[in-house]
Order: structure tokens, then C-alpha cells, then sequence
């Protein structure tokens, strides 16, 4: 990661972006979560969700809950991109379900564009984590005949970036 | 007769039912996809990119398949080869009857449009609900998706309100707000979702080596029907494989920018099936574990392998199926895809799927809505060229017409390549040189018969001229013959160049073309005009492919000792100009289309090149005191694809004129197109639209290159639209 992927990665994302630190990381998960929230525990040192973050929901938990946290394996930066791996502890659903998806990303996952993404995407896959979302903004249709947002998916995305890791 | 006039009148109650949504939505995506490919530098690339790995993952298919079913039940799935659509309909039905299912929740795919899945499994008793709002709508009306990405465009949002009204028992009626029509098909869909035995997406690519489905989305469905459900069902083509990963990228990068005008879709997902996901229960209200999950890729062919074989339909295996051919499409913003589809596909490219995996009478009505613009090419992520597509299979189409009572009329008209039966509308314009040659033996009395009623009638009932229509008059003397009297005014030339006369400037205007001779001799030019047959644009955009390639053949021969000559070929008519420079590589060997394709020039270009390089441009026309300036200039079409066009824009800026353009990029002629009479509304409703582009055009001159444009121009204006060349001619 660069310091001007960062900086464009946070520009493109279309959501808020919340520059942080593992040792400040609460605070600004606090800051994009609202209650009730679900997760799926993130894989940062001296990072971790506390309660009251449901990290283990039932289905009427997902349904219920205003946010979703999950961790994401790469952020893109001319994209604004996050890429989701949807693994067994049910990050696909609890990104998709929730009103509010807030994606946790380590600054040094943050790769320039698609083509660096792809590599990576590439080890990834050969390592088993085989089935990544590319996510980029809220779910969205025009069929209604205007754009809206918050169709199945999310309404709302937000990024926190984790400076120091 | 009556055919012509069902035609006419059903695009007609479509222009008038579906014509408004169809043209806010379709130009509004095209500008957009416009914007977005402007803004990206790699465009080109990409596409050349995108365009080798499906050419070579088409040419690998069968190892493709080989591998993909290996890695999919290495995966703990199972892939299943259909043959046919019946065959891919009893493979869901079984895995539907094997899980014990009752309700199929689907995410949008016109793979599965192809082969009805809906109406087979509903037959069979199950339910099946869409779960793309756009889809959904249509399934409510009982309707085919009216657009490969945008199935329901064709449908205000008031409309839908209806239809949902008229459908539910609701307290209260809706209103045409799209965030509460949103709200409430999501509402409906998210419960089908949640109760579903079986989720079934297609896929927009598949990943050999991984067994991983690329499926891009906004609305998010696509990827809760393939994780709710414990089964997911995908039904892919057989040509969305592709070798690797890394394949995708470049897919990934354009498919939203040509598609909806998205630098990417809020949803890119990469599943590799059956998903370590849990699989929740939202009636026990607990997740279950996901090695209950099955997974199932069916893989359709349904008439694919036969398109691999075919030298011309092959690359409509490469579609991405983005639908920007048909946004880019002035025939398709006019009638929607009701109108310009088949049973199944729609738009420019829907006709090379049609013939593909139905049948030519499924391509046949909507093949006559292409003329071959080529607008959509420079859209196409993959490079096809559609144009190309449509004039090989309406080529096919005529090789199955029927006789026709008026056939007496046109005996020998037709070269024998062409089948006897040919409709005769085709033959007219097909031949337009044959009759342009007859017709000037006599001009007054052809002009005469032309515009008399019972001419118009005889036109009309015989070739389907529309009346409304005044056919070109013939020139009282031939370009040729003014010139061969006059006869080259330079002695001292720079250099020496042939001026292609074109059917309609000999024949027909040769203002222009005594416009032409003007300029580029007072830029030290010396002209000259060899008798040259017709390009073969007439019988190519009939479909007549083998009487096109004669006149290729034959224009070659014609043109082949000037260039070896030295003589640079210019060229007033871009329809023209478009077959030397892009077409011929289908009609000749290669180094004979290279080699025609180097040496012609746009006339505005070739000016160009001439002053650029120093000529001395002092006697050209340039605005006097007066105020006229001013010029409002609409392209031609096809310069426009191979980028010549700017060059007229460019020399007459740099003459002091005041130049702005139309941003509408047809003008509803094209060719014989706008005389049919079937088509004479679409044409004129296309029209429209670039009159309302340009707006009033009061104290500016108005030109056009293009001999449909200014002949369109001329009736919506009003008064006669030179070329640009006219404009700057030496007085
Ligand atoms: S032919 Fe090209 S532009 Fe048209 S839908 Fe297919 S990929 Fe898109």
C-alpha cells in the first residue's frame, strides 16, 4: 500500500471512510455501527468486536440488526472497492442482510487497481479462500425507473481503514 | 403487402406505448456509459484483451468443459451438459423433484429466458418467482424482458404502479414513486427468497480451472438467491467459460462501464459453489451447516456448438450480453426491444443469438431494424462486429425468401447470386446503381414517373417505397459527364488523386462533387474521375453479400492501377468510404482490403492533410463580414466509428467558421432505411430526435456529409443541407 492508494482509495469509496488505528479501532467502530449490529470476527491484531456486536446471530438476529461488520481481504483503490471472503462464518450473509455494512480493512491490504487486485485474488483463491464479493457502495436498482439505493443489499456501506495494519 | 403494414403498425404502438420510457432510459445509459468509458484510459487495451480470451476460450470449449466439470465435483458439485433447452429444463426439474422442492427463487439471466425454465417448472407444478425487480415486473405482466440488462425499461415508473396495483389486493394504491415501488417489490421478493427450497442464478462468466461463477449485480438478489436456499442451481452458456482467475480482470473493468455506465456494479461476486456460508433458516430461526449445501451448474449448449463452427456467427459467442449495442442503437431507442428482439434476445447482437440458438424466423423481423450505423461497435467490450453479424444473417434470411407477384418487374435486375425469391423491396435498394444507370438515360422522364401518384403507387405496392417519401431526382448531367467535358484545370499538380464518384453524387447530386473537384484543385490537386462501380453498399446492407462482393471485386480492379499509380482515392459519401476502409475485409483477400483500406480518404480529411501539410488554402470559402459563420454540421454514422469526422469539423474551425455538431449520432435515413415504407415512422421518430438535438437552426448554415443525413435534414429542415465541401468551395 502507498500512501496515495490510500488516499485514493478513500476518495473513490462510495460511503464514509473511518482512518484509524488498532489501538483507537473501537472507537471507530463505534462510530459506524448502530445498534444492533451483527459480525464475523476480524482477523487484525489487537482488533476485535466487542459486544454488543452479535458475532454468532441466528437468522432473525441478521434480520433484525441495523449493522453488519465483517472484515474485507483487499481494498482497491481506484475502484473504492472491498472485496468480501465469504467464509464459514457467514460474512456473505451478514454483509447482505444488514442495512448497513461496515467493511474492516487493513491499510496494507489497500493494492492500486484490478490488475494488483487480481493477483492477489489469485493467491487468495489458491489458498482456499475461494469465493470473495467485490463490493463497491450500497445495492442499488433503476428498474423502478430512478436510481435507488437499498434494494436487497445494503443501504449504507462504510469502510473502516486500519492505519497500522 | 400487408406484412409491410403489420410491421409498420406494430412498431408503431410500440413507439407509442413503450417508445418514451425505452428512449429516456436507453440514452440516458448511453451517455452515461460514454462518460465513463471517456474517463478510462485502458479502455482499449481491455477490450483488445477481453477480445483474445474469448476468442481462445471459445476455440478450447470442449477442454474447457472437460476441466470445469473436474473442478466444480472436486468442489463437491455437479455440472451437467444440456444439450437442448428440453434437456436443461428436465436436469432442473429432476434436481427440483430430487431436493423435494416447491418454490424456486431465480436472479436474472437470459439464459434462462432462452429456454423457458419458468413456464416448464411452473407446468411441473412449482413455483417460481424472479427476484430482479426488473424481472419481477415483467413476470407479473406476463411479458418478455424488453432489454438484455435492463428487462422492464420499457416501463414508467407509473406503469409499474399500475401493474402492481391491478395485481395486488393492497389497502392503499400505489403511486409512480420509484422508492416506494422499490420498497415494495423488495419487500414481496425478500420473503420468496427466505421460504425458497432452491436458488437458481446464472453466471456472467464461469472459471474452468476453479469451477468459480462471476455474476455481477447491484440490487444484491443474485447473491442472496445463490446463499439463502440450501440448493443453488446456475445455468450458464456453455461460452461463459473462460480458462482462469485472472481472466476475469479485464471483464471485471468493463463490463458495468459499457453496460450501465458504472465504473463497476455495487456487486462483483466470485463464488466457487457449494459455499462455506451457513445456511440460515429463517422459519427454525437457526443456521444450519453448509455441507448441506448442493450445488449444480448446468451448462447449456442449445445450437452453441454449431455456432462455433460458423466463421460468421462465432464471435457472437464472445457477447458479454452488456447491452450497449443496444443503447447505442437510434433503432432500438426508438422501439425498445420488444421491437427490435426475437423470441428470446434482443438488439443489435440479438439477432446473431437468435439464429444461434432458435432459428432464422426468430431473427427475421428484427434484423431489418439493424442499418448497419456501426454505432455500436466502438461499444462493444469485445469487439464484435455487429454489423457484420446482422448483414450475414439477413443475408440467410433472403436465401429463404419466397416469389412475389411482382417479380416480372425486375427480371435481370438481379445478379444471380441472390435467390430468385428476394424480396423486391431488397432488390430496389440493392441494385440502386442498375436503376440509377436506366433512370438517367431519361432524367426528366424518370423524375417525372418518380413523383407521380401512380409512380409512388407502382413503388409503394411493389418495393415498399414509402409515398411519403420523394425519391432523389436525377441530375439533368452526370458528375462524369461534366467533368469528362471540362476535364482537369491543374497542369502542374502536386499530386494526382481519384474522386470516387458515388452513385448519388454522379447520378444525383453532382453539386458536391463539382464542389470536391473545385477545393482540391485550388489546393494544387489534379482529379481524377474513372468510371468506378457502385461500392457494394447497396446490395451489402440488403444482406446481398455475394453481390456486394462482386462490386468489391469489381471496384478493386477499377481503383487497383490508380494506387499503383500514386493516386491517393477520395471519397465525398462516408457510407462509401465506410466499405473501402472497413467492410471490404469481409468481401476481399486481405491484402486487397489493406490495401484500398490505406489509400482512400474522407474529402474533409484529405483537405485536411493537404493544408496541414502546407497547401495554400487562400481561395477556399471562408465567412465573409456578413455573419455567416455560423454552422451547425451533423456526421455521418459511420465516420463517426472510423473517426474521420472531426477532420471537417477541424478544417472549417481552422476557415473561421463557427462550428457546433449534433451529439445525436443518426439521423433516422440510413440508406434506403427511412424510404421503406414499414420503417418510414421509426425513421422519422429517430429524426426527430436530432432535431431536437440540433434546435433551431436560424442564422447558421446546415450541413451534412452523408447523403441519407442530408436528404433526412432536408425534410426536417425544411431546405436544401449541402456538405461541408460545398461550404468552402472556391466561388
Ligand atoms: S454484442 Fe458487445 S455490446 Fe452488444 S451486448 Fe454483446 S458484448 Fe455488449
Amino acid at each position: 500500500m502507498s500512501s496515495e492508494s490510500l488516499s485514493t482509495f478513500e476518495s473513490s469509496v462510495p460511503g464514509a471512510v473511518h482512518r484509524t488505528t488498532a489501538a483507537d479501532a473501537d472507537a471507530a467502530l463505534a462510530e459506524a455501527i448502530e445498534d444492533p449490529a451483527v459480525g464475523t470476527a476480524l482477523p487484525y491484531d489487537d482488533v476485535s468486536l466487542s459486544e454488543p456486536v452479535d458475532t454468532d446471530p441466528s437468522p432473525s438476529a441478521l434480520e433484525s440488526a441495523a449493522t453488519g461488520v465483517t472484515p474485507a481481504a483487499l481494498g482497491i483503490a481506484d475502484y473504492g472497492t472491498v472485496t468480501i471472503p465469504s467464509g464459514g462464518a457467514g460474512d456473505e450473509l451478514v454483509s447482505l442482510y444488514t442495512p448497513r455494512h461496515v467493511a474492516v480493512v487493513a491499510a496494507s491490504d489497500v493494492v492500486p487497481d484490478m490488475p494488483t487486485a487480481y493477483e492477489r485474488l489469485g493467491e487468495d483463491f489458491a489458498a482456499g479462500m475461494d469465493t470473495q464479493i467485490l463490493a463497491t457502495g450500497p445495492s442499488a436498482t433503476a428498474d423502478m425507473g430512478t436510481l435507488v439505493q437499498g434494494v436487497h443489499g445494503p443501504s449504507e456501506t462504510h469502510v473502516v481503514v486500519l492505519e497500522d495494519r | 403487402m400487408s406484412s409491410r403494414r403489420d410491421t409498420a403498425e406494430r412498431l408503431r404502438r410500440l413507439m407509442a406505448t413503450e417508445g418514451d420510457a425505452v428512449a429516456q432510459n436507453t440514452r440516458t445509459v448511453n451517455q452515461l456509459s460514454d462518460y465513463a468509458i471517456q474517463r478510462f484510459d485502458d479502455y482499449e487495451d481491455l477490450r483488445d484483451a477481453a477480445r483474445e480470451i474469448k476468442e481462445s476460450a471459445i476455440a478450447n470449449l470442449p477442454d474447457l468443459i472437460d476441466e470445469v466439470t473436474e473442478a466444480v465435483e472436486a468442489n463437491g458439485g455437479q455440472v451437467h451438459v444440456a444439450q437442448t433447452a428440453d434437456d436443461a429444463n428436465r436436469i432442473v426439474e429432476s434436481i427440483m423433484a430430487d431436493r423435494d422442492a416447491e418454490k424456486l427463487v431465480k436472479s436474472k439471466s437470459m439464459t434462462t429466458e432462452e429456454i423457458d425454465v419458468n413456464d416448464h417448472l411452473e407446468a411441473g407444478g412449482y413455483e417460481v418467482v424472479e427476484t430482479d425487480l426488473g424481472e419481477y415486473v415483467i413476470q407479473l405482466a406476463d411479458e418478455a424482458p424488453s432489454h438484455l440488462i435492463g428487462p422492464a425499461m420499457h416501463r414508467s415508473p407509473e406503469d409499474i404502479a399500475d401493474l402492481f396495483n391491478s395485481e395486488f389486493d393492497l389497502d392503499e394504491d400505489l403511486s409512480g414513486d420509484p422508492n416506494e415501488l422499490t420498497e415494495f417489490a423488495r419487500e414481496r421478493v425478500g420473503k420468496h427468497i427466505r421460504e425458497a427450497d432452491v436458488g437458481m442464478t446464472g453466471a456472467n462468466f464461469v472459471v474452468a480451472e476453479s469451477g468459480t461463477l462471476m455474476l455481477v449485480t447491484n440490487e444484491g438478489n443474485a447473491r442472496k438467491t445463490a446463499v439463502t436456499p440450501d440448493t443453488h442451481v446456475a445455468v450458464a452458456g456453455i461460452e461463459k467459460l473462460v480458462p482462469s482467475l485472472a481472466d476475469l480482470q479485464p471483464f471485471t473493468e468493463l463490463i458495468a462501464r459499457t453496460g450501465t455506465g458504472q465504473d463497476i456494479t455495487s456487486y462483483v461476486s466470485l463464488l466457487t459453489p457449494p459455499v462455506d456460508t451457513p445456511i440460515p433458516d429463517f422459519e427454525a430461526d437457526e443456521m444450519r451447516s453448509a455441507d448441506d449445501r448442493e450445488f449444480h451448474l448446468v451448462l447449456l449448449d442449445n445450437g452453441r456448438m454449431g455456432m462455433r463452427e460458423d466463421d460468421d456467427l462465432r464471435e457472437t459467442l464472445y457477447c458479454i450480453r452488456c447491452g450497449a449495442c443496444s443503447n447505442a442503437c437510434s433503432n432500438f431507442q426508438a422501439v425498445g426491444g420488444h421491437g427490435f428482439g426475437g423470441e428470446t434476445y434482443t438488439g443489435g447482437i440479438g439477432t446473431g443469438w437468435e439464429a444461434g440458438v432458435h432459428d432464422l424466423q426468430s431473427a427475421d423481423e428484427m434484423n431489418d431494424l439493424c442499418t448497419g450505423c456501426s454505432r455500436c461497435e466502438p461499444k462493444c467490450p469485445v469487439e464484435i462486429d455487429i454489423p457484420w453479424v446482422n448483414t450475414v444473417v439477413r443475408d440467410r434470411i433472403n436465401h429463404q425468401g419466397e416469389g412475389d407477384d411482382f417479380e416480372f418487374l425486375v427480371e435481370g435486375l438481379t445478379p444471380d447470386e441472390e435467390p430468385a425469391g428476394l424480396d423486391l423491396q431488397k432488390r430496389l435498394f440493392g441494385n440502386v446503381e442498375t436503376l440509377a444507370k436506366v433512370g438517367s438515360l431519361a432524367p426528366g422522364l424518370s423524375n417525372a414517373v418518380a413523383g407521380s401518384r401512380p409512380g409512388k403507387w407502382v413503388l409503394e405496392q411493389a418495393f415498399g417505397v414509402d409515398p411519403r417519401r420523394d425519391l432523389p431526382e436525377f441530375a439533368d448531367e452526370t458528375l462524369r459527364e461534366w467533368y469528362g467535358a471540362r476535364g482537369a484545370q491543374v497542369t502542374d499538380p502536386d499530386r494526382d488523386v481519384v474522386l470516387y464518384p458515388d452513385v448519388y453524387t454522379d447520378y444525383f447530386d453532382p453539386g458536391r462533387g463539382k464542389a470536391a473537384v473545385r477545393v482540391l484543385e485550388s489546393l494544387g490537386v489534379r482529379v481524377h474521375i474513372p468510371a468506378v462501380p457502385e461500392s457494394g453498399r447497396a446490395p451489402f446492407s440488403q444482406g446481398m453479400i455475394e453481390t456486394a462482393r462482386e462490386q468489391a471485386e469489381a471496384v478493386h480492379g477499377a481503383l487497383v492501377t490508380h494506387i499503383d499509380d500514386g493516386r491517393d482515392v477520395v471519397v465525398i459519401e462516408p457510407s462509401d468510404l465506410a466499405m473501402f476502409r472497413r467492410d471490404y475485409e469481409h468481401l476481399l483477400p486481405e491484402r486487397s482490403a489493406e490495401r484500398l483500406a490505406e489509400n482512400t480518404y474522407d474529402v474533409m480529411e484529405y483537405v485536411f492533410g493537404l493544408l496541414d501539410n502546407g497547401a495554400d488554402g487562400d481561395a477556399l470559402d471562408v465567412p465573409g463580414d456578413d455573419g455567416d459563420a455560423g454552422v451547425a454540421y451533423h456526421s455521418h454514422c459511420q465516420q463517426r466509428t472510423m473517426g474521420v469526422d472531426e477532420y471537417t469539423e477541424t478544417v472549417l474551425s481552422d476557415l473561421g467558421y463557427s462550428v457546433r455538431t449534433s451529439d445525436v449520432e443518426c439521423c433516422g435515413m440510413a440508406g434506403s432505411f427511412g424510404y421503406k415504407s414499414e420503417y418510414y415512422e421509426v425513421s422519422m421518430d429517430v429524426g426527430k430526435h436530432l432535431h431536437d438535438d440540433l434546435g433551431a437552426v436560424e442564422d447558421e448554415r446546415l450541413v451534412a456529409s452523408g447523403t441519407s443525413c442530408q436528404e433526412q435534414l432536408d425534410v426536417l429542415y425544411e431546405r436544401g443541407v449541402p456538405h461541408p465541401v460545398e461550404l468552402i468551395a472556391p466561388r
